[in-house]
């Protein structure tokens, strides 16, 4: 069966550093699949290009074994990227629940829902039920710039959840998470349904080992390892390279 | 607070419909062009404010509307909605055509073009004779009919009417669009464009719309203009005229419209006392009154360059938040 | 077609162009590196004009007094618009507009309070005042030393901003301010140096160019305008494509209207479109990359 996710030989330079050099990688259906490595090892880069926010110089991406390498972000996401980033990005003047609105309209759009009524109302029903997930009901009408560091967290995953995503990139959701919230974050994506592969850039390597099924070390740009959890713990390479500069 | 607005908007409009039998024939037909920059001022801060795309070249879909109202009057009917219509498609046309130019463009950068776009209008409108009158305008244009079957409006009185019923149903338009998804749109385009991509929205096609309504609204005050004063020269589009309407949208709180409307009213009408009060002075103590303002309006004072994508972490709570001026071109 | 009847025009391009480029240079450079759209920028200009036309009789020492004070005024102008704006430096770019605007209305109407509503007439040095034999033109001598001057200037600017500490920094400043602000050197300081400099290249465009675009009440607009014009085309931050951008604009403004007298703003509207469309698309491919 076509991966959900391929990435093909990704190769990024900003000017004369070589961020990523000839990645490969491959995210199935369903899978949870993490990227690991000291700083600077080209995680992020990596999602970027994923995301469409980041075009590499050379390599293919494709998802369900569609070319997307020249699709812009908003394209791709309307072909079910979703995205959460390294700082939580949501929309500050609007109200938690309006953030979800907004970002499941496009879903709501695709769902050949053209009459703009019920097109709301299909999104607003959206951002209700995610709202609920997340637990932020009660702050629905609570404009999202008061909100503190972790209930962003938690409404960027439900903006990003709005979109229906088959594939979901988080980068590094558990920074700066207290221990409470990142043991709900833990909770949530574990409960996360099987429709939705998850590609996770993480420096904490318990949430990472608890969470994913398969784990892609990167270092200075390019693939270290992939293999499970159990290969990757105990890969000698990795354990090097983990030793000479880990976060 | 909201009752607070409701009452304020209301006492104003009161004011306006008895402004007429309140001053002479000469204050009505000043207030009534003012009341048409007003309009202008709606389309500058629905960009500026709300969809965060600073603009300092309305001035340009304003001329372009003026002329096309203009030549629609003399040419095609004597009826204002007609000519409201051919002035709005004008303006919008003219944002249409100087797309390229403004949509890859943000924060200092479209500051930038929009200015130098409402500046080479106004040298277009002075060099092509032909159309335009050059620079010194059209006159004796035909008085205008508010609707079909209805008499010209031949006082200052009705032609002030007139533009001030225009000015506040397009306003009232305006300000109903913003409340659907629309409004929510371009609030959330402000406070994080990349964010909106990743959600899968169309941005540059948001971004277009809005410029191309603003050009539309832009155009229709246009048509205004050449009602309430029956004639039209580039000295009405000029450069000091973009900066009044920045200094009554930054005045009226950028992101409201009807604030932004209230705030260009009282700055030029501002200006229009102070060149009667003191001819040879207006323009220095109008000057000082800019630097003046920039130091002491709150809503400027806290406008802020916004990074693209927020805050680092959110404390509780943020006064004021004011318009993203994103720097920089981007893709 | 004949070429003949077109060299005066074309002349006077290059001698306009290179007078836009000194007078955008100093916009590119307020732009560029303090990120501050100055409004006040063609009032600087308009200073150097009317110090020229009140200074200069005729004679050299003249004109090296009048580009002394010219700069000297417009070089402190451009000071003082920076230490206003500190105030509100935190402020965006609206209150910044504002401001500089404030400043051009005020500066302007001082300007016209004191040397009045005209257009007051400038006295090139006599030994420039006669005309020389180009390609069997006749053409203004002063103009064809002007073009000499102001292409020595260019090439100046070219090297103090590649060569010279100053200009290293200048150039990181354009590429990512905050790293220069890292570099332990105040923006304050950066804001008054460079508006200060942009008034000095402002000032010297206006004594010097004073015979071209001579000083007037729409001078400070018409000089900001082209500037913007040229800032725009040239590519917001590059001091060769500012040349370039600055060249065409002249001969667009001198040999377009000779040419197509009607046809001289369209003109001027399709190169800025023309050019941001192409270099929309050149910088999504290049931006997206970094």
């Amino acid at each position: 069966m076509t991966p959900l996710l391929t990435a093909e030989a990704i190769t990024v330079r900003y000017g004369s550093l070589t961020a990523l050099d000839a990645v490969d990688l491959q995210v199935p259906l369903g899978q949870r699949h993490a990227l690991i490595g000291p700083n600077g090892a080209g995680k992020t880069t990596l999602l970027d290009v994923v995301a469409g926010a980041a075009r590499p110089v050379d390599g293919r991406i494709r998802l369900a074994g569609r070319d997307v390498t020249r699709l812009g972000p908003a394209a791709r996401a309307r072909r079910g990227v979703g995205r959460i980033h390294q700082r939580p990005a949501v929309w500050d003047s609007l109200t938690a629940r309006e953030n979800v609105l907004v970002a499941a309209l496009p879903r709501a759009e695709r769902a050949g829902r053209w009459y703009p009524s019920a097109r709301r109302r299909a999104a607003g029903r959206t951002a209700d039920t995610l709202l609920d997930r997340v637990g932020l009901t009660d702050l629905a009408a609570v404009p999202a710039g008061q909100f503190a560091h972790g209930q962003r967290r938690q409404l960027e995953i439900a903006v990003a959840l709005a979109g229906q995503p088959r594939l979901l990139l988080l980068d590094e959701p558990a920074a700066g998470l207290s221990a409470v919230e990142v043991g709900w974050l833990a909770e949530f994506l574990r409960g996360l349904p099987r429709a939705v592969a998850v590609l996770l850039v993480e420096h904490r390597l318990d949430l990472v080992y608890a969470l994913c099924d398969t784990v892609t070390v990167l270092r200075d740009g390019r693939t270290l390892a992939t293999g499970s959890p159990a290969e990757i713990r105990a890969s000698v390479p990795v354990r090097q390279a983990y030793a000479e500069g880990v976060t | 607070m909201r009752a607070l607005r409701m009452a304020v908007g209301a006492g104003v409009l009161v004011g306006l419909v008895a402004a007429p039998w309140a001053v002479d024939d000469y204050t009505v037909s000043l207030l009534a062009r003012t009341l048409a920059l007003g309009l202008v001022a709606v389309g500058v801060a629905l960009l500026t404010g709300v969809a965060g795309l600073p603009t300092l070249g309305q001035t340009a879909p304003y001329a372009a509307g003026a002329y096309a109202g203009a030549l629609a009057g003399g040419q095609l009917s004597d009826v204002g909605p007609v000519q409201l219509l051919v002035a709005a498609a004008a303006g919008a046309a003219l944002a249409a055509v100087t797309l390229p130019l403004v949509l890859p463009a943000r924060g200092v950068v479209l500051l930038m073009i929009t200015l130098a776009i409402g500046e080479l209008a106004v040298v277009l409108a002075g060099r092509w004779t032909a159309v335009t009158g050059g620079t010194d305008g059209l006159a004796g244009i035909a008085a205008t009919r508010p609707l079909w079957g209805l008499p010209v409006l031949a006082t200052d009185r009705s032609r002030y009417l007139y533009t001030l019923v225009v000015v506040a149903v397009l306003t009232g338009l305006v300000l109903l669009v913003l409340r659907t998804r629309a409004g929510l749109l371009l609030r959330a385009g402000r406070d994080d464009e990349a964010r909106l991509r990743a959600s899968g929205h169309r941005v540059p096609a948001q971004v277009a719309g809005v410029h191309v309504g603003a050009g539309a609204i832009a155009g229709a005050a246009g048509s205004l203009l050449v009602t309430a004063q029956q004639y039209v020269s580039p000295a009405d589009f000029g450069f000091d005229t973009s900066a009044l309407l920045l200094l009554g949208v930054v005045v009226g709180g950028t992101a409201s419209v009807g604030g932004a409307l209230i705030g260009a009213v009282l700055v030029v009408a501002a200006r229009d006392w102070l060149f009667g009060a003191l001819p040879g002075q207006a323009p220095l103590v109008l000057g000082l009154a800019f630097v003046v303002a920039a130091h002491l309006l709150p809503t400027a004072r806290s406008a802020r360059p916004a990074t693209r994508r927020g805050r680092a972490s959110a404390p509780a709570a943020h006064p004021a938040r004011r318009p993203a001026a994103m720097t920089g071109v981007r893709p | 077609m004949p070429v003949d009847p077109y060299v005066v025009p074309a002349l006077d391009g290059v001698a306009y162009g290179l007078l836009v480029f000194v007078a955008a240079a100093g916009l590119v450079l307020c732009f560029g590196v303090a990120g501050i759209l100055n409004l006040a920028h063609g009032t600087l200009f308009a200073v150097g004009g009317y110090t020229a036309a009140a200074l200069l009789d005729g004679s050299w020492p003249s004109l090296a007094l009048a580009l002394a004070v010219g700069v000297a005024a417009a070089t402190a102008a451009g000071a003082l618009v920076a230490v206003l704006l500190t105030r509100v430096a935190a402020a965006g770019h609206l209150t910044q507009a504002l401001l500089t605007f404030g400043v051009a209305l005020a500066g302007g109407s001082l300007l016209v309070a004191a040397f009045g509503p005209d257009d007051p007439p400038v006295r090139v040095p006599a030994a420039l005042d006669g005309s020389v034999a180009v390609a069997g033109h006749r053409y203004a001598a002063y103009r064809l030393v002007f073009i000499v001057v102001a292409a020595v200037l260019a090439g100046l600017l070219h090297l103090v901003v590649r060569r010279t500490r100053a200009g290293m920094l200048v150039r990181a400043a354009v590429d990512d301010a905050e790293m220069v602000a890292t570099l332990g050197v105040s923006p304050a300081a950066v804001r008054v140096g460079v508006l200060a400099a942009a008034g000095a290249l402002a000032g010297a465009a206006g004594v010097l160019g004073a015979p071209i675009i001579g000083p007037g009440p729409d001078t400070a607009d018409a000089v900001l305008l082209l500037s913007l014009v040229v800032v725009v085309l040239g590519g917001l931050g590059s001091t060769t494509g500012t040349l370039l951008a600055a060249l065409a604009v002249g001969q667009i403004q001198t040999l377009g209207v000779a040419l197509a007298p009607s046809a001289a703003p369209f003109l001027l509207f399709a190169a800025m479109a023309v050019v941001l469309a192409v270099r929309a698309r050149g910088l999504a491919t290049t931006r997206t990359a970094t």
